[in-house]
């Protein structure tokens, strides 16, 4: 692609909404700052009502903030009209134009730009190549499965050579199965033409398969930023562990800390686990245990009873209690293992370097 | 918390859009010169006189006049009656064809004729036609009854008249409402052991009863507003339109016809309100079940034999009562001689300036019609798709045009630009002239307009506007290659319902008319009162002759470029 990518800066922006039943306002973005490398796949996740296509719309120019500054490429663009914007969005429902067949709606902004005819059919044509849509130039968007009509609606942004490319939960729409199959052609063809783009989903799955950078957000706030592994396995917080995986959570009483790693007592058992926050000795905290990472045994850390046992094909799925406390297990590929039935005493096993406290 | 910031940048935003800064200008100056002025300057002319300053004492002295006292209760009863009639006829008509299971295909087309008819018909048509049908010389009643001296004009006549005038009206509003009615409702009802009657009674009736009442109030504000109607057939029997008519025209009491104007403006507008905000959202909230499939008609014969013989005799007799006016117009004398004769279409033609009259209000209303359509998609896409900060000013007039009477409207428009702006002499101009009878026109069909084109928008998805406004087109852009052609159907009726209403209109324009426009409908008018019934009824044909042909040619228009069913083919 012939024109730059941009950065995106979020500078404490803010956004308020009324509710309109009880005419209360509260912040639907609050105070977020933000810095979007040029070229980089970022993802806006959280669950509905965390701000996050706000922050979208407001990048795009749909909605003005209330508090902050928002750069592109370094120029500050509160003031911008969404049209004047060097943004392209793929909308949620599409938002194709009905009354246009694909060529025109790909055509659509070229011919606002007022391009010469045959530059316009030279770049159609070849962005159509680009999202395997060749010779369906014709048809009426109508006749066209959701799939292809999404990939409608992202050649018709992308063919803008957008400085930024923002997407609104575009997937959502589509089956589970396309899904993935979309996720992944979105993702090649960012990288082949090198853009940088900003998605907005509550599909944790689709942000780990498709980002180089994450930012979880929850009402309103952002709670961490980081690539998929960083925060799937440094969370910061209870609400990102168990937002982003499935996660268990133990109570744990902090005995001594230093140099990212603690001692811990949980249920009267003393183990030396991973402190990646920084907890202080004499606090309490919670031991983290995703389902994958813990099985069950014979002799291991911590005692529990199991309730509940159910064979899922690839993984044993068990549900024990350990002190009180309901532990989801997940034992992979459980062929040749020790099963274990309901009400049978069990051990968790795990290992104490790959967990972690919060 | 700082909401200044987002406030500010809006409004920047929207600076930075010069066409649609232009436009809501230009529209606000309209709307405020053309509906808020001329009803302004009627409560300024009732409540100041040159004497007094701010005085009461010409609503005192209007209400003295025992002839409106009576005006006020006359109209009063009328509408009310013909309110509870329309709403429910209209309630049986939608009920027979939403439930009922019809034996002919016949039915089906009366009850199709029926619900069109309004909307093509001149408004006194059947006033006409009563007279020939019960009058003196009515064709039932002298003819076929021998009763020699019936007399229908007054209260029934009235009643009778606008309540055949306005029940389609009523059953357009409840069909559509029966509709959202989940037949799983009722069936559940059914299941439970109620009686078919029961089920009417106790579930679908009180689902119904906000749109009844809607049905009723609408029907109301229409009967208190029509001025054609009881014109013809009121007789002595006069109503708040005709007496303020005759107070200006008559009597020439500028001022108290300003106050009885006011009067008549404040009742409409009370009923107006209740209905806009109080029933209109009930009616619709209680219905808010799609109809998961098809609902089972009945085919009891003992429920669908009564109904459909008392529908289709309702049907048949508006029918006839249409019918009668061509042929009042063919035979020689009505009444008397029935030798068919078309002596009537000549004079319209070679005596009384036929060809001007036609060219006159067919030109005028050809001009104010597509000005409105454009209009009210302009005010429509305003107030569905944008925000600013004047588009509840624009919203709340736009509406408010439909419930002002014509009536109040000419006597405004009289007042407000007979001496110019404020009696300056600033757009003086303009009295007299075709133009403010177009703008009449296009003030009169707005609301319609704008109605129907709010509630199109509303189908289409908010975010296929956004995509063309992110993809670098302005609001004009946006407006006139994504918003228009995809509400390009509700355009074209509103052109067509924009001109059938023009053509037709007559309670404001008769105030505003000068010599040198003739216009059918005041022509009609005029030979009706006259009792030249031939020449009244050879006018009105070929006027709904025209009108009918306006809507076919919509129809032909629609199927050949109609947007909708290129889209709704899947």
């Amino acid at each position: 692609m012939s024109k730059e990518k941009k950065g995106v800066r979020l500078d404490h922006i803010s956004k308020i909404y009324q509710d309109p039943k009880t005419k209360k306002e509260f912040y639907a973005v609050q105070e977020t700052t933000l810095e979007i490398e040029p070229g980089t796949f970022v993802t806006l996740l959280g669950p509905s009502g965390c701000g996050k296509t706000t922050t979208l719309r407001m990048i795009a120019g749909f909605e003005s903030p209330d508090e902050g500054e928002i750069y592109l490429g370094g120029e500050p663009i509160n003031a911008l009209t969404p049209n004047k914007r060097d943004t392209a969005m793929v909308f949620q429902s599409y938002a194709l134009l009905p009354h246009y067949n694909v060529f025109d709606n790909v055509a659509y902004g070229l011919k606002l730009r007022k391009l010469p005819k045959e530059e316009i059919r030279q770049k159609v044509t070849n962005i159509l190549k680009l999202v395997e849509l060749e010779g369906m130039e014709e048809r009426m968007t109508n006749q066209l499965s959701g799939g292809q009509q999404q990939r409608v609606a992202l050649a018709r942004a992308l063919v803008l050579e957008p400085g930024v490319l923002l997407f609104d939960e575009p997937l959502s729409n589509l089956d589970a199965k396309l899904r993935v199959v979309m996720r992944t052609e979105i993702r090649k063809i960012q990288q082949k033409v090198g853009i940088t783009a900003i998605y907005v989903t509550h599909d944790q799955s689709e942000a780990m398969s498709i980002s180089d950078k994450i930012i979880i957000m929850s009402k309103g706030k952002v709670e961490q930023i980081g690539s998929p592994r960083e925060v799937y396995y440094r969370p910061n917080s209870k609400f990102v562990a168990d937002f982003i995986g499935e996660a268990n959570f133990l109570d744990a009483k902090v005995i001594s800390a230093g140099d990212g790693r603690a001692v811990i007592e949980v249920n009267g058992e003393k183990m030396e686990v991973n402190n990646y926050i920084g907890r202080k000795a004499g606090e309490n905290a919670s031991l983290v245990l995703r389902p994958e990472a813990v099985t069950l045994s014979d002799a291991g850390h911590l005692p529990c009873t199991v309730i509940l046992s159910t064979f899922m094909g690839s993984y044993q799925y068990y549900q024990v209690t350990v002190g009180g406390v309901t532990v989801q297990i997940t034992d992979y590929n459980p062929v040749n293992k020790k099963i274990f039935e309901v009400g049978e005493k069990a051990y968790l096993d795990f290992d104490t370097n790959g967990v972690y406290i919060l | 918390m700082a909401r200044r910031q987002s406030a500010e940048l809006d409004r920047k935003k929207l600076l930075a859009d010069p066409v649609m800064v232009t436009t809501i200008v230009l529209l606000i100056a309209f709307l405020t010169l053309f509906i808020l002025y001329p009803l302004a300057i009627l409560l300024v002319d009732s409540f100041i006189s040159e004497e007094q300053g701010i005085t009461l004492s010409i609503f005192q002295r209007v209400m003295g006049l025992s002839n409106f006292r009576r005006a006020i209760t006359n109209t009063l009863k009328v509408g009310f009656l013909v309110g509870i009639a329309s709403a429910l006829i209209g309630l049986l008509f939608a009920y027979v064809e939403v439930y009922v299971q019809l034996r002919t295909r016949f039915l089906g087309g009366l009850f199709k004729v029926v619900s069109m008819l309004p909307v093509v018909s001149p408004p006194f048509v059947l006033s006409l036609s009563m007279i020939m049908l019960f009058g003196k010389a009515g064709i039932i009643t002298r003819f076929l009854l021998k009763i020699y001296d019936n007399s229908v004009y007054g209260f029934w006549g009235i009643v009778i008249v606008q309540t055949l005038t306005f029940f389609p009206v009523c059953y357009m509003m409840l069909k559509g409402l029966l509709k959202n009615i989940d037949p799983s409702l009722e069936e559940a009802a059914r299941d439970m052991g109620a009686s078919r009657f029961k089920v009417f009674m106790t579930v679908t009736l009180p689902l119904l009863l906000p749109g009844i009442g809607n049905a009723f109030l609408v029907t109301f504000i229409e009967s208190i507003a029509d001025f054609a109607n009881p014109m013809i057939i009121g007789g002595s029997y006069d109503t708040l339109a005709t007496t303020i008519y005759l107070q200006i025209t008559g009597a020439y009491d500028k001022e108290g016809a300003a106050a009885m104007a006011v009067i008549l403006l404040c009742i409409t507008l009370v009923m107006f309100i209740v209905q806009k905000y109080y029933l209109e959202a009930r009616s619709t909230a209680t219905l808010t079940g799609k109809a998961s499939r098809m609902r089972m008609l009945i085919t009891d014969r003992s429920v669908t034999l009564p109904l459909t013989i008392l529908c289709g005799a309702l049907a048949l007799f508006v029918i006839v009562m249409y019918v009668c006016v061509p042929f009042g117009a063919l035979f020689r004398t009505w009444g008397y001689d029935f030798h068919l004769t078309t002596k009537w279409f000549q004079m319209v033609f070679t005596r009384y300036k036929g060809f001007k009259a036609f060219k006159d209000s067919f030109v005028l209303s050809l001009i104010a019609s597509p000005i409105t359509a454009l209009l009210s998609m302009i005010i429509s896409y305003l107030v569905v798709k944008r925000n600013f900060k004047a588009k509840g000013f624009i919203e709340a007039v736009s509406m408010l045009a439909m419930a002002v009477p014509g009536t109040v409207l000419g006597i405004g428009y009289i007042r407000g630009f007979s001496g110019g702006l404020f009696g300056t002499g600033i757009l003086q101009g303009l009295y007299g002239t075709g133009a403010i009878l177009v703008i009449v026109f296009i003030v009169r069909s707005l609301p319609t307009g704008t109605r129907s084109g709010i509630s199109a928008l509303r189908q289409i998805d908010k975010s296929i506007e956004e995509s063309a406004y992110d993809m670098g087109a302005d609001s004009f852009k946006v407006f006139m290659t994504v918003t228009l052609p995809l509400i390009k159907d509700s355009f074209l009726s509103g052109l067509v319902t924009a001109f059938v209403r023009s053509i037709t209109a007559i309670s404001a324009i008769i105030l505003l008319v000068t010599p040198s426009y003739l216009l059918i409908t005041v022509q009609i008018n005029e030979f009706a009162e006259k009792g030249s019934y031939g020449i009244a009824c050879a006018f009105a044909t070929i006027l709904i002759v025209i009108t009918y042909g306006a809507v076919l040619l919509m129809n032909l228009v629609m199927k050949f470029f109609g947007t909708s069913r290129k889209l709704k083919e899947e």
